[in-house]
């Protein structure tokens, strides 16, 4: 059995998961300190890749990125790098469906966050960098962690707009789920079943982890709420 | 004077205008909840920018508005305290007050910072907890940690908002002496936000009594509970009897409210607000002036008092007065109808 699919997707996912780590704290952070307007405008934006059919973002990563359209005429033209059709064009359409996932968990970490700490800090001297990253951080770490393994979870399952975006090359763009599909057309049951097992055990164990931090995050919370009241 | 602000600041519905000065002392904001008292505060310490004005702290100009000076919170040298103290929950104590000296990390070795963390801690008896996390913190010991945190940051003004009210009641008498303690250690100025009159005369040299963004009355605290010139400062420094009132022809008080006729020798308006404290009404029997007859409407018993709901003898839809006594001196008076003395030194008039 060709592995290949496995270690392609774990790739695409691990990567897409650590660009969407940075990208959604930072989107999440100033989304929450923005006026209510803005907000409301930009979340159902942010928020779209979520619901929309896989097959449109896709759709829309093609139009922008393939050879012929304008971001991936330029890439072909000045780098000679196709966007499209390679292992890492997936890495697209993954951090854009998963960047929902990552964004409104932190964002709703950084809303539970209690501000009197970060003003303490100030009026104490601390800079805002620090801040940042050993109190608010430390304080949201476990919705931030769940929205991370979330997103990851996500990632790993995407199909409609890797299929779309990176084709089907076996031993070269294929990953665990356009595997399936093409061992489901290509009536190879035995084989099809190896890969629904891996993917079910893989995605059982992130969503336990899943579940784990948000218990810790809601005894947390508990906690807090005894503490105030 | 080592702090003096003047500052506007419109929020939404909510317009905060509050100038005051305090020299090196105890200057208490006292207000309802929602009054401006916090927001006033958060601007000193730079977390909220007033629209207009200026604020001085030991003759450093930390914001003006004319000059374009908005100091950032982080050089303003403010120790603020919150009331839930704000201590950061992933740090133990040690660390949280570690954290209060890195403003001169650059400018100080670190043996002369950790010297200054030590020295603190022992002043506030937290050495011995030193590894523990603020949840495994009483509250008093929050309360030391916040402070101590703060005091090794080299304030030059104390802000504390409603620095006990997160403490059980009989925390706070303890705690209120600690604090009055480190307050007269520090021998600045030191602004304190508090709803309680009884905290803030204990605790303060000076009073402004805030209402609805604004400062309606200030001064020297003896004389602002003697005499607190509006009704709000009234309400406020504690008189729990208030009525409208109007002049008759006759010279007399009418207070509507009340259903009452009174006289008295101190300067009226020909309407206003009068009061009178619930211990300042006393026995009527055998004295002489505003001496009423009252029916008994309610016994209140409190740990060490009664409180009397008393309406006029005759009257049904009037606001009834709560008299305070000691227990004693209900049970040697108590009857279904009391008489009653509202003697013209215990009346408090005013004009709004």
């Amino acid at each position: 059995m060709d592995l290949y699919p496995l270690w392609n997707s774990l790739r695409i996912a691990g990567i897409s998961t650590v660009i969407i780590f940075f990208i959604g704290i930072f989107s999440a952070y100033y989304i929450a300190k923005a006026p209510r307007f803005v907000k409301g405008v930009l979340d159902v934006i942010l928020t779209l890749p979520l619901v929309l059919p896989p097959t449109v973002v896709g759709y829309i990563l093609l139009r922008l990125l393939g050879p012929r359209r304008p971001i991936g005429a330029w890439f072909l033209e000045y780098f000679d790098i196709r966007l499209t059709m390679t292992w890492w064009s997936s890495i697209f359409a993954t951090t854009v469906v998963i960047f929902p996932l990552m964004y409104r968990t932190a964002r709703g970490a950084f809303e539970a966050f209690d501000e009197t700490l970060a003003y303490s800090g100030k009026s104490i001297g601390l800079s805002n960098t620090y801040i940042f990253w050993r109190i608010r951080m430390p304080y949201c770490r476990q919705g931030i962690l769940a929205g991370t393994v979330l997103a990851f979870a996500r990632a790993l399952g995407e199909y409609g707009a890797t299929s779309m975006i990176s084709g089907y090359t076996p031993g070269h763009t294929a990953t665990i789920s356009t595997t399936v599909y093409q061992l489901w057309r290509t009536n190879n049951d035995a084989l099809a079943t190896k890969w629904v097992l891996i993917n079910i055990a893989i995605s059982s164990v992130v969503l336990l982890a899943v579940n784990m931090l948000e218990r810790r995050t809601q005894e947390n919370v508990a906690a807090k709420t005894m503490k105030e009241a | 004077m080592s702090v003096q602000v003047d500052i506007e600041k419109k929020l939404g519905s909510f317009h905060l205008r509050v100038k005051f000065e305090a020299g090196d002392e105890v200057l208490a904001l006292l207000g309802a909840s929602g009054c401006g008292k916090s927001m006033t505060l958060k601007c000193i310490a730079g977390i909220v920018k007033p629209d207009r004005g200026r604020i001085v702290v030991d003759d450093e100009v930390l914001f003006d508005s004319e000059k374009n000076i908005n100091l950032s919170p982080q050089v303003r040298h403010t120790g603020l305290m919150f009331q839930n103290y704000a201590l950061f929950p992933n740090m133990n104590v040690l660390e949280n007050i570690r954290a209060g000296t890195r403003r001169e990390r650059k400018t100080e070795s670190n043996a002369t910072r950790e010297a200054r963390v030590k020295k603190v801690m022992e002043t506030f008896g937290l050495l011995s907890l030193a590894r523990h996390l603020p949840s495994q913190l009483s509250g008093g010991q929050q309360q030391r940690t916040a402070l101590a945190r703060i005091l090794v940051s080299r304030p030059s003004i104390l802000l504390l908002d409603e620095p006990f009210s997160a403490l059980d009641s009989h925390l706070r008498f303890r705690l209120e002496q600690e604090v009055r303690e480190v307050m007269e250690e520090f021998g600045k100025s030191v602004i304190l936000v508090s709803h309680n009159r009884d905290e803030v005369y204990r605790l303060s040299d000076k009073i402004a009594v805030m209402d609805n963004g604004r400062i309606v009355t200030c001064g020297d605290k003896k004389d602002v509970f003697h005499n607190p010139r509006t009704r709000h400062a009234a309400i406020l420094t504690g008189y729990k009897n208030i009525s409208k009132y109007r002049m008759l022809p006759d010279g007399r008080i009418e207070a509507t409210d009340w259903g009452l006729t009174l006289e008295s020798s101190q300067k009226t308006s020909k309407e206003g607000y009068i009061g009178i404290r619930m211990h300042g009404i006393s026995d009527g029997e055998g004295q002489e002036g505003n001496v009423f007859l009252f029916n008994v409407l309610e016994e209140l018993e409190n740990p060490f008092s009664f409180t009397i709901m008393l309406q006029p003898d005759g009257k049904t839809d009037t606001r009834p007065l709560g008299w305070e006594l000691t227990k004693e001196e209900w049970h040697r008076l108590r009857a279904p109808k009391v008489k009653v003395l509202l003697s013209d030194e215990e009346l408090l008039i005013l004009d709004h």
